[in-house]
C-alpha cells in the first residue's frame, strides 16, 4: 500500500541562500519561519538542505540530522534509517549528525515516553520522500526524460537507458525547485533498509573512546565544579566553612548558593580532595522521613475510607459480597535510584548576552527554558548542544542539574562544568517513588473474575494505577484508586514510570487469581481478553487481538505448559503503546531455582532496526530482572542509605539468563521499544519462581525477601 | 604537587599532579584521554578499566603514584585504527547501547583474550563480572567476546 501525503502550510518549505553561496531548502515542521539549518559542523562542499533532517552535498555527502536526545534507544541510527529509506539513499554514504535544541525546526525534541518513533514516523518518512521526488525532478530536466520513466536505488536516480546521476550530482538543481504539495511515501513492502539489522552509528567512536558524552566536554579555560547538596531530604544549611578547602591546591573558589555548596577549582580530583574538608552544618527545614515510616504509612493509607477513584465499573461491593471466593494480596516496590553509568553533569557558559549549555539531557527544551527563567532572561538567549548520554532512564528528564550549572557559572562569571559523584547521583538526585498496592479479586462458583479491586498508595508517586490497563474493560465491577503522599524526597519518572513496577504486582496477582480459578495463567487471561472483546466493561485502550497475539506468540515460542523439568511463569503488558508478552523458565538445581531463560514477545508495529529492537527487549529485560532481584534504595532520617554500586547492587554478568526475542510482524506503523519490555519481567520471573518453589514473592527486591531466605537463585546466560 | 613520568599507549608524559590523584583523572582531566570512563570511583563498576602492563586495573582506585615505570594502556591506545579483534567484533556483534562503559568492557575482555585466547564460559564470566552494563548488553558482550576469541591469532 502506497500512500500519499500531503505537504501542509505548517510543513512549507523555505529557499534562502546559504553563507557558502549555494543555495539552501530548509523544511519547517513547525508554524515558525524557522532559521537555516546550521550546516557549520558538516564537512565538505556546500551542502544542500533539503529539510532540517537532510542535507546533500555536492560531493555526495548525505548528512542526516538526528533532533532527540541518544541515551541508548538507539534513536541516532534508527531515524536516519527511515529518512534515508524513503530518499533511498545508500547507506554506506550517509554521515549521521546530532542536531542541537532547535525549537523551530523539531517538534518533540526530547526522550521519554518512548514517543519519539510514533510521533516522528510520517515526518521523518516524508523528509526523505520529498528530497527522493525533488532530486528525480532534477534528473528529469537535465536529461529531458519524463519523471515516471525513472528511478532511484543506492543513491542514485536511474535512467531506463543505463545512465545515472549521484544525488550529489543532482543537490543543487534539485534544491533550487518547487516544494511538491504532496509526496508519495513507500509500500512497506518495498522497505530495503527499515526492517534489517544495522549497526549503532556511533560504534566505532565508542569502541575506540572518542570524546561523546558530557562528562567528556572539556574547554580551554573552563573551572570544573561539584556540589554538596544537603545529605538529608528535608534540611536545609545552617552554616558553612570553607577556609580550609578554599586554601587546598587548584581550587579557586567555594560558591554557596541555595543549599548548594559549590566547589569549584581546575581539576575534578582536586575538587574531589576539597570537598571533604569543607565544613557544612544542616538543620531541619521539612518533615524527616525513614522507610520505616513509609512501611507504616502505606498500610494506614490502604485501610483510608477515602481515596482518589480512577475508575469504577459497576456494583463492585454488590460482586464482593456474592463472591465464593475473594483473593486480597499487597505488593510493595523500594525507591530506586536511576543510576545511569555517566553520572550527572553539565557545562554552562552564561555570558553578557547568552547562555551556551552542552551535555547529556533527554528534554533541551525543558533545560533551556528553565534556565531562562531562572537568570531572567529571554529563552532565545540560550542554546543548548546536545552530546550523547551515557544512559538516562528518566534522570535525566529533569532540568535541576544544568539549571544548578548556569547558576553556578553565573555567579562565578565564566564556564563551568558541574559534575555530580557516584554519591551525588544517588544521594540528592530523584527516586522511582516506593509504592504498595492492595489487589482484591472476588470469584463465583464457577471461577470466573466477576469483581476486582486495587489500590496504589505511593510516596510522591502521583496516580500509582494505570487504571485502565487490562484486565480493565474485562471485568463487570471494577474499583481502582490511588493515594499519594507528599514528601521532601524527590521522584521522578523511572523507565516505563508507574509501571516499572505495577505490572509485576498486577501480573503476579493475575497469576495466583488464575490458579485459585483452577485455570491455565495463559488460558485465563486469554479468556478475559476474549470476555472484553465480546462485553466490554467501560472504555478499552488497549488492542485486545494485538495483546493475543504477543502472548500466543510467546506460548508458542517457550513450549508453554509443554516442559518437562522446567517451571513456566507468564505475564504480559501494554505500555508505551506497545505490548510485551513472556515467559520466565526456572528450573531446580539442588533445590534451588536457576533462572534459565526468559523469552518474549513483542509488538511495536514495525521493525525499523532488527539489530536495535532486539537489543532493546534485551537490555529491558535486563533491566526490569536486576531491579526486580536487588534493586532498592532505603532512607535513614532522610538520608538514602545506598549511595554507591558497593550497596546499591545493579545486576551483572553472571547474573543474566539467556533471553529469546520475537516480534509479531503485523505492519502496523511502528511504536517505540525504550520502555516496554521492562515491565512485564518481574511477573514472569516471581510466578516462574513460585511455579518451582511454591514461594510467592510480594515484594522487590526479591532477593531480600523472607521467602527467599536460605534460596539460592542461581542464573545462567 | 609532584612530577611523574608516565608510559602512556606507548609514550612517556610527563605531569604534575597530587601524589593522590587518581590514574582516571590525570588521563582524563591532565591528558585528555577520556574513553576512560568514570563511574564510581571506587573500583566498583568496571568503566574506569586499563591495562596495566597488560593486567585489566581500575583506574579510578589507582594513585599516580603507584604506577612508577608500569605501562598504561587506554582505550585509545588499544590498537591504532581501532582494528583489535575485541573492538571488531564489539562493531559486528553491536554491543553498546547507551556506550559509557563499553571502553571499560572492551579493556576487560582485551585483557583476559590477551593472556587466554580461548576462555571457556566460566573465564569470561569471572573476568567480566566487575563490569556493570546499566543498559543490560551482556548477551552481546559475550557473544562478542567469542567472536573476538575466534579472531585471535
Amino acid at each position: 500500500m502506497e500512500t500519499t501525503v500531503k505537504t501542509s502550510r505548517r510543513d512549507f518549505l523555505k529557499l534562502g541562500l546559504s553563507a557558502g553561496g549555494g543555495l539552501m531548502l530548509s523544511f519547517n515542521w513547525s508554524d515558525s519561519v524557522a532559521a537555516l539549518i546550521n550546516s557549520s559542523n558538516v564537512a565538505g562542499a556546500a551542502p544542500v538542505e533539503f529539510n532540517g533532517y537532510l542535507s546533500i552535498s555536492p560531493d555526495d555527502v548525505i548528512t542526516i540530522f538526528s533532533p532527540n536526545p541518544e541515551l541508548g534507544q538507539n534513536i541516532k541510527t534508527s531515524f536516519p534509517m527511515v529518512v534515508a529509506e524513503e530518499l533511498d539513499a545508500d547507506w554506506k554514504k550517509v554521515k549521521v549528525v546530532q542536531a542541537a535544541l532547535d525549537v523551530k525546526k523539531y517538534d518533540r525534541q526530547l526522550t521519554g515516553g518512548s514517543g519519539a518513533v510514533p510521533h516522528s514516523w510520517e515526518r521523518l518518512r516524508k523528509a526523505g520522500a520529498t528530497a527522493r521526488h525533488m532530486l528525480v525532478e532534477a534528473a528529469s530536466k537535465k536529461w529531458n526524460t519524463p519523471v515516471t520513466a525513472l528511478t532511484t536505488g543506492n543513491g542514485f536516480v536511474l535512467h531506463p537507458d543505463g545512465r545515472r546521476f549521484t544525488y550529489g550530482e543532482l543537490a543543487t538543481e534539485a534544491g533550487a525547485l518547487p516544494v511538491p504539495a504532496e509526496v508519495k511515501l513507500k509500500d512497506p513492502k518495498e522497505f530495503k533498509l527499515i526492517g534489517t539489522a544495522v549497526p549503532n552509528v556511533d560504534n566505532k567512536e565508542m569502541v575506540t573512546g572518542k570524546p561523546l558524552y558530557g562528562l567528556d566536554f572539556y574547554r580551554e579555560g573552563m573551572l570544573h565544579a561539584m556540589i554538596q547538596r544537603p545529605p538529608s531530604f528535608g534540611t536545609k544549611i545552617k552554616s558553612v566553612d570553607a577556609t580550609a578547602a578554599k586554601n587546598m591546591p587548584g581550587i579557586v573558589d567555594v560558591v554557596t548558593f541555595k543549599n548548594n555548596v559549590a566547589i569549584v577549582g581546575k581539576s575534578t580530583w582536586e575538587i574531589m580532595k576539597a570537598r571533604k574538608v569543607v565544613k557544612v552544618e544542616y538543620e531541619n527545614a521539612g518533615t524527616i522521613e525513614s522507610t520505616t515510616d513509609h512501611d507504616k504509612l502505606f498500610k494506614e493509607l490502604l485501610d483510608k475510607p477515602e481515596a482518589t477513584v480512577r475508575r469504577k465499573d459497576g456494583d463492585v461491593e454488590a460482586a464482593f459480597k456474592s463472591a465464593a471466593t475473594v483473593i486480597k494480596r499487597e505488593y510493595q516496590c523500594p525507591f530506586l535510584s536511576h543510576a545511569p553509568m555517566e553520572p550527572m553533569n553539565f557545562f554552562a557558559h552564561v555570558k553578557a548576552d547568552s547562555v551556551e549549555l552542552i551535555g547529556p539531557t533527554q528534554t533541551p527544551d525543558r533545560a533551556r527554558m528553565a534556565t531562562a527563567q531562572l537568570l531572567g532572561i529571554a529563552p532565545e538567549k540560550v542554546t543548548v548542544e546536545l552530546t550523547r548520554l551515557g544512559g538516562g532512564f528518566g534522570r535525566r528528564l529533569q532540568a535541576d542539574y544544568v539549571v544548578e550549572a548556569a547558576e553556578l557559572s553565573k555567579l562565578i562569571n565564566g564556564p563551568v562544568k558541574v559534575t555530580w559523584s557516584r554519591e551525588d547521583d544517588m544521594m540528592g538526585g530523584s527516586y522511582r517513588p516506593a509504592v504498595r498496592y492492595r489487589f482484591e479479586a472476588a470469584l463465583d462458583a464457577n471461577g470466573n473474575l466477576i469483581g476486582y479491586k486495587l489500590r496504589g498508595v505511593g510516596i510522591n508517586a502521583g496516580n500509582s494505577t494505570r487504571e485502565d490497563n487490562f484486565p480493565s474493560g474485562a471485568v463487570e465491577n471494577l474499583l481502582i484508586d490511588s493515594i499519594d503522599h507528599q514528601s521532601p524526597i524527590t521522584t521522578g519518572a523511572w523507565r516505563a514510570p508507574i509501571t516499572n513496577f505495577l505490572a509485576f504486582a498486577e501480573q503476579a496477582f493475575l497469576d495466583e487469581v488464575a490458579i485459585a480459578a483452577k485455570k491455565d495463567p495463559v488460558q485465563f487471561r486469554l479468556e478475559l481478553l476474549e470476555r472484553a472483546k465480546q462485553k466490554p466493561v467501560g472504555a478499552i485502550r488497549y488492542d485486545i487481538d494485538r495483546t493475543k497475539a504477543v502472548i500466543n506468540l510467546v506460548a508458542e515460542k517457550s513450549g508453554w505448559g509443554k516442559k518437562k523439568n522446567l517451571a513456566q511463569g507468564f505475564s504480559v503488558y501494554f505500555s508505551h503503546r506497545s505490548y510485551v508478552a513472556q515467559v520466565a523458565e526456572v528450573e531446580l538445581v539442588n533445590g534451588n531455582p536457576v533462572l534459565k531463560k526468559i523469552y518474549a514477545a513483542s509488538d511495536c508495529g514495525i521493525v525499523i532496526n532488527q539489530s536495535g529492537a532486539s537489543q532493546q527487549v534485551k537490555g529491558g529485560i535486563v533491566d526490569g530482572l536486576g531491579h526486580a532481584l536487588y534493586g532498592q534504595v532505603t532512607f535513614k532520617d532522610g538520608a538514602a542509605e545506598q549511595r554507591n554500586f558497593n550497596n546499591y547492587r545493579l545486576i551483572r554478568y553472571n547474573e543474566v539468563p539467556q533471553v529469546e526475542v520475537h516480534f509479531v510482524d503485523n505492519g502496523i506503523d511502528p511504536t517505540g521499544l525504550g520502555e516496554p519490555a521492562l515491565p512485564p519481567t518481574g511477573g514472569a520471573v516471581a510466578n516462574a519462581i513460585f511455579k518451582a518453589t511454591g514461594k510467592r514473592l510480594y515484594n522487590q527486591p526479591f532477593t531480600l525477601q523472607e521467602e527467599m531466605k536460605g534460596v539460592k537463585l542461581g542464573q545462567k546466560m | 604537587m609532584a612530577a611523574y613520568s608516565i608510559s602512556v599507549n606507548g609514550e612517556v608524559k610527563k605531569i604534575d599532579v597530587a601524589a593522590d590523584t587518581p590514574l582516571l583523572w590525570v588521563l582524563r582531566d591532565t591528558l585528555g584521554l577520556v574513553g576512560t570512563k568514570y563511574g564510581c570511583g571506587i573500583a566498583q563498576c568496571g568503566a574506569c578499566t586499563v591495562h596495566l602492563n597488560g593486567t585489566a586495573v581500575r583506574s579510578c582506585s589507582l594513585p599516580i603514584s603507584a604506577i612508577g615505570t608500569s605501562k598504561i594502556t587506554t582505550i585509545e591506545g588499544l590498537s591504532k585504527t581501532g582494528d583489535h579483534p575485541v573492538q571488531q567484533a564489539w562493531q559486528e556483534v553491536d554491543v553498546p547501547q547507551c556506550g559509557y562503559c563499553q571502553a571499560g568492557q572492551i579493556m576487560s575482555a582485551a585483557a583476559l583474550l590477551a593472556k587466554n585466547a580461548k576462555p571457556t564460559e566460566e573465564q569470561i564470566a569471572t573476568a567480566m563480572n566487575g563490569n556493570i552494563c546499566r543498559c543490560g548488553t551482556y548477551h552481546r558482550i559475550k557473544e562478542a567476546i567469542v567472536l573476538a576469541s575466534s579472531k585471535m591469532k
